[in-house]
């Protein structure tokens, strides 16, 4: 992340009794709307919203499961309804697009290279992939089992 | 600048909430929030699920779960907030909500956990 630099300012001025007026280009609040990349760029970041809402959802399911068959049948019954399905309908989508794009990261955050040539972004992207896959098969085993 | 200094930490924090999110969240939440609940899946009975509970390596393993993605959630959406709705005057309460809710959680799930067996 940048941070703005801020000019440094000559603590005794020679040639100026004014102080400089800083330029500051003023920046919508809707800046991100208008562009595509923008708008992705910030529904990136929103699915962060949306895996804090799974870890919530997970906690109450925890406390179901602590609470007995009876409380966890009633927890189940909650994720049934309308409004659950769709919450968690909405939260896939995102967490599925946070999977994706962090996972494409890696071949902007490295490069590598294989008897001097470089390697597609693709291939170094696909270990992450196979692994997503391994895992979710071997967790998806262990609940279904 | 004093929090510069933390910033990596809170960065390591971040990134591996990222990891574990981007393998583990989807599974889960597309078996418990969607398959199950649509009946797409028969879901697993309450004992078997609350005999994986009794080891403690899912224990550990459902903590991380929990913990490292509310902390990249606090991170994500602390800068989400400042470059989105340009509210960096609110720095200090946004700071403190964001990684408090992350620390409240973290407590939650260690003591959910904790008492579950």
């Amino acid at each position: 992340m940048s941070t703005t630099r801020q000019p440094t300012i000559n603590p005794a001025p020679a040639h100026t009794e004014f102080h400089p007026r800083w330029y500051r280009p003023h920046v919508s609040v809707y800046w991100w709307l208008g562009q595509w990349q923008y708008l992705r760029f910030i529904l990136r970041e929103l699915s962060s919203v949306f895996v804090a809402v799974f870890v919530v959802i997970t906690l109450l399911q925890l406390r179901a499961l602590r609470n007995g068959p009876d409380a966890y049948t009633r927890f189940q019954h909650w994720l049934q309804t309308p409004g659950a399905i769709a919450l968690n309908l909405i939260s896939f989508f995102f967490v599925v697009f946070h999977t994706i794009t962090w996972f494409n990261l890696t071949p902007r955050a490295m490069v590598i290279r294989l008897r001097g040539k470089r390697l597609p972004d693709f291939l170094v992207a696909a270990p992450n992939y196979a692994m997503w896959l391994v895992v979710s098969a071997a967790v998806g085993w262990l609940i279904l089992k | 600048m004093e929090r510069q200094s933390n910033e990596a930490f809170f960065w390591m924090l971040f990134s591996a909430g990222g990891v574990v999110a981007a393998l583990l969240i989807p599974v889960h939440l597309f078996l418990f929030g969607l398959a199950f609940p649509l009946r797409w899946l028969q879901p697993p009975a309450y004992a078997h699920l609350t005999a994986l509970l009794k080891m403690p390596l899912v224990r550990i393993y459902l903590f991380v779960l929990c913990s490292l993605p509310l902390f990249h959630w606090a991170h994500r959406f602390r800068y989400t907030l400042y470059d989105g709705l340009q509210v960096k005057h609110l720095n200090e309460v946004i700071f403190t909500l964001c990684y408090g809710g992350a620390v409240v959680g973290t407590g939650l799930a260690g003591y959910l956990l904790w008492n579950i067996a």
